[in-house]
C-alpha cells in the first residue's frame, strides 16, 4: 500500500472510506473482510478513492465484491455521473468496451452432453476461433458500418440467431445512440476479422449445468426447471476494435482537454465534461462498439447452436440473457427522493436491475433483472436477480465475476497448463485451449473464491442467488 | 537485462532498460511481444516504418507501443526485432522506428493477445545513465 487509507465498517459486507482531500463522495466498498482484505494489497482502494473525485459523481465511488486493481478506476468500479453537470470517462468503461457475458439454456441434459464433451469442444472451437484466430465470418467495411450501427439485430438481419436472443439481451442486442462514423478506420481495420471470435485473456465459452436451484419461482422465469440442465456461457467482449475506440478517444482527450490532465491523479481518469462535443462522440462510439460486441456474442451464440446440431443433432438453445460489465448508460434512478438523469460508469460491474424497470425484457419484469455471474476456470458460475435494495444502493449494480488475486505471471510460474487441464478432467471438467500457457494463467486458484464475491453480492441485497451452475467443458480464449 | 516481468493482480507488468531512451523502447517493444510469441522464432521477412508524434514521454511510449497491437490486429505483424529508432525531443516527442518480422502469423506458435497498453503505473527513468520504462498490458 502506498499510502493508510482509513475504512470505515458500515456492515458486515459494507465498508467506506470517508471524503477527504478532493473527493467529492465517500468511497463504498461492498464486500466480506476477507476480500476487503485483498483489495488492501493492490491498487483498489486509491483507485475507488480517485474515482470519486469526477465531476457531478452522486453518492458514492463504489467496489463491487470483485474489485481488484485496474486503470483509471478500479475493475469492480460503479459511478453515477449527473448527465447535465458531469463527464464520460473511458477509463470507467475500460478498454474492452461492452465485455459481457452471455447465457443459453437448452433441452439437453448432463448425461445427453458428457459422452460426447470431447467431440463437442472440438467443434466448438472451430464455430468459434479463440486466441489469435482469425473470423470465419468475412465482413467488407460496409457491413461493419452496419454492425456498429444497428448492434446484434444486424446478425438477425444477415441469418445468424433470432428476434428472440434479440429480446433476451441488454439493450436489445443495440444502443440506439450509436454512430459509426464517431468510430476511427483504425478501429475498424482491427475489428475486421474479429467478429464471432473469443479472443484470448480471461474469455471463453463454457458447457455448464445447472447443479442447484435456490429460488425456484425466478429460475422458472428465467426458463430453468430442473437440476442437469445444460447451459452455454459465452464471456467476451467488442475485441480490437473496442480497445481501440477506448485508446483513441483517451488519447484525444487528453489533447483535447490539457488542462483537466493536469489536475488528474492518474492519467486514465480523464473525461470529457458533460456538453462538450468530445462528450457526445465519445459516447456514440461507445454505444457503436457496444454493438460490434453485441453482434459478436449473439453470433457466437448462434455459432454455438450449429456446433451441438453437428455433434448431438437437433437441439434446443434458448438465450437466457446478455449482460455488459464495461459500460456507461444513460438512466434514471432515485436519488434522496428526486429522479434524476444520470450516467452510470459500470467498470467490471453488471447491471442489476429490481423488479418493473422498463429496461428489463417483459418476461422477466416481475421477477428482476438476470445477472449472469461467470466463476473462474473449473468452478461455479452464478445467476442472480437484481433487486429494489439495489436500486437503491448500487444504481442497480453488482459483481461481475470472481475477480484476479494473483498476477499472470505469478500463475506461470506456479501453475503448469498440462498440469491444471489434467487436474480438471479428473474432476470432470474437460478443458479445450490454443496455449498452455494462456490455461496456467486462468488457473482457479489464481482467482477470488467466487462463491464468496456471490455471497457478499447476496447479503448486502444487490443480487440474489437464483441458480448455481458448474462446468463440463471450457473453450479457453 | 532487456527487460523483466513483475507481479500485477489482472494483467502484464514489465520494466526495460537501455543505455539509451531509444534502446529502452525498443526493448519495451520486445517485452510486449514476448508475452504474444516467442520473437526469436518470428523470421525476418517484412520491413515496416513507424512515425509518430506525441505530447511528452509517457504518451510516447504509450502511443509507440499501441503500434504493435494494432499492426497484429490489423496485419498479422508479428516483430522479430527494431532496426532502428530515434526519438527527436522538442515542443512535441518525434519517434521513427524500422521494425522488422512477419505477416504470415499463422506460421507461429502464439500464447495470448493484448487488449491495450495503459497508463497505469507507467514510469520513466534515468537512473545512473540508464533508462528504466514500466508499463503494464491491460490482456
Amino acid at each position: 500500500m502506498e499510502e493508510e487509507i482509513e475504512i470505515k465498517k458500515i456492515s458486515d459486507v459494507v465498508w467506506e472510506i470517508p471524503k477527504s482531500g478532493n473527493m467529492k463522495v465517500p468511497c463504498r466498498i461492498f464486500a466480506s473482510e476477507n476480500l476487503l482484505e485483498k483489495m488492501k494489497q493492490d491498487r483498489t482502494l486509491i483507485q475507488g478513492k480517485n474515482v470519486a473525485f469526477l465531476p457531478g459523481i452522486y453518492k458514492y465511488s463504489m467496489i463491487m465484491p470483485d474489485g481488484h486493481s485496474g486503470y483509471g478506476f478500479p475493475i469492480g468500479g460503479v459511478a453515477a455521473l449527473d448527465y447535465e453537470n458531469g463527464g464520460i470517462s473511458p477509463g470507467g468503461i475500460g478498454y474492452d468496451i461492452n465485455c459481457g457475458v452471455r447465457l443459453l439454456r437448452s433441452d439437453l441434459t448432463k448425461e445427453d452432453v458428457k459422452p460426447k464433451i470431447k467431440e463437442l469442444l472440438d467443434k466448438l472451437l472451430e464455430y468459434c476461433p479463440a486466441g489469435l484466430g482469425s473470423s470465419n465470418i468475412k465482413v467488407d467495411p460496409e457491413q461493419i458500418n452496419d454492425i456498429l450501427d444497428k448492434g446484434a439485430k444486424w446478425a438477425v438481419e444477415n441469418g445468424y440467431g433470432n428476434e428472440d436472443d434479440l429480446k433476451h439481451s441488454e439493450e436489445y442486442g443495440c444502443m440506439e445512440q450509436a454512430d459509426s462514423k464517431q468510430v476511427s478506420d483504425l478501429a475498424r481495420k482491427r475489428g475486421k476479422k474479429q467478429i464471432a471470435t473469443l479472443g484470448s485473456g480471461n474469455h471463453f465459452l463454457e458447457i455448464q449445468y445447472v447443479d442447484k436451484i435456490f429460488d425456484e419461482k425466478t429460475a422458472k422465469a428465467f426458463g430453468i426447471e430442473k437440476e442437469g440442465q445444460v447451459m452455454f456461457m459465452i464471456h467476451c467482449g467488442s475485441r480490437g476494435l473496442g480497445h481501440q475506440v477506448c485508446s483513441d478517444y483517451l488519447r484525444e482527450m487528453e489533447h483535447t482537454f490539457p488542462e483537466i490532465v493536469k489536475g488528474l491523479s492518474d492519467r486514465e481518469l480523464i473525461y470529457a465534461p458533460s456538453g462538450s462535443d468530445m462528450f457526445k462522440k465519445y459516447f456514440k462510439a461507445m454505444c457503436a462498439a457496444a454493438n460490434f460486441a453485441w453482434c459478436n456474442r449473439h453470433v457466437l451464440g448462434h455459432q454455438t447452436r450449429l456446433a451441438v446440431k453437428d455433434v448431438l443433432g437437433g437441439a434446443k438453445l434458448e438465450t437466457v440473457y446478455d449482460v455488459a460489465h464495461n459500460i456507461a448508460k444513460v438512466e434514471e434512478h432515485d436519488i434522496d427522493g428526486e429522479i434524476k438523469k444520470v450516467l452510470v460508469h459500470r467498470k467490471g460491474a453488471t447491471r442489476a436491475f429490481g423488479p418493473k424497470r422498463k429496461e428489463i425484457p417483459e418476461d422477466y419484469r416481475e421477477v428482476g433483472q438476470p445477472i449472469i455471474l461467470p466463476g473462474s476456470m473449473g468452478t461455479s458460475s452464478y445467476i442472480l436477480v437484481g433487486t429494489d435494495e439495489g436500486m437503491e444502493t448500487t444504481f442497480g449494480s453488482t459483481a461481475h465475476g470472481a475477480g484476479r488475486v494473483m498476477s499472470r505471471h505469478e500463475a506461470i510460474k506456479t501453475f503448469r497448463g498440462e498440469k491444471v487441464v489434467k487436474d480438471l478432467e479428473t474432476k470432470g471438467i474437460h478443458v479445450k485451449g490454443v496455449s498452455w500457457k494462456g490455461i496456467a494463467e486462468e488457473a482457479s486458484e489464481a482467482y477470488k473464491d467466487v462463491d464468496e464475491v456471490v455471497k457478499v453480492s447476496h447479503d448486502a441485497g444487490i443480487g440474489k442467488l437464483v441458480v448455481r451452475l458448474k462446468p463440463l467443458g471450457v473453450v479457453k480464449g | 537485462m532487456k527487460y523483466e516481468y513483475l507481479p500485477h493482480t489482472a494483467d502484464v507488468k514489465f520494466k526495460s532498460y537501455g543505455k539509451t531512451l531509444e534502446e529502452a523502447f525498443s526493448n519495451a517493444a520486445l517485452a510486449l511481444t514476448e508475452v504474444i510469441t516467442d520473437y526469436n522464432k518470428v523470421e525476418a521477412k517484412v520491413e515496416k516504418t513507424i512515425e509518430i508524434e506525441s505530447e511528452d514521454e509517457k504518451a510516447l511510449l504509450y502511443d509507440f507501443l499501441e503500434q504493435f497491437i494494432v499492426l497484429l490486429d490489423s496485419e498479422s505483424f508479428l516483430l522479430n526485432s527494431i532496426k532502428e529508432l530515434n526519438i527527436k525531443k522538442g515542443k512535441k516527442l518525434k519517434l521513427k522506428a524500422i521494425i522488422i518480422g512477419d505477416t504470415e502469423i499463422d506460421k507461429y506458435k502464439t500464447e495470448t493477445h493484448i487488449k491495450a497498453v495503459t497508463y497505469q503505473e507507467m514510469e520513466i527513468k534515468k537512473e545512473n545513465s540508464k533508462y528504466m520504462l514500466q508499463v503494464v498490458l491491460d490482456l
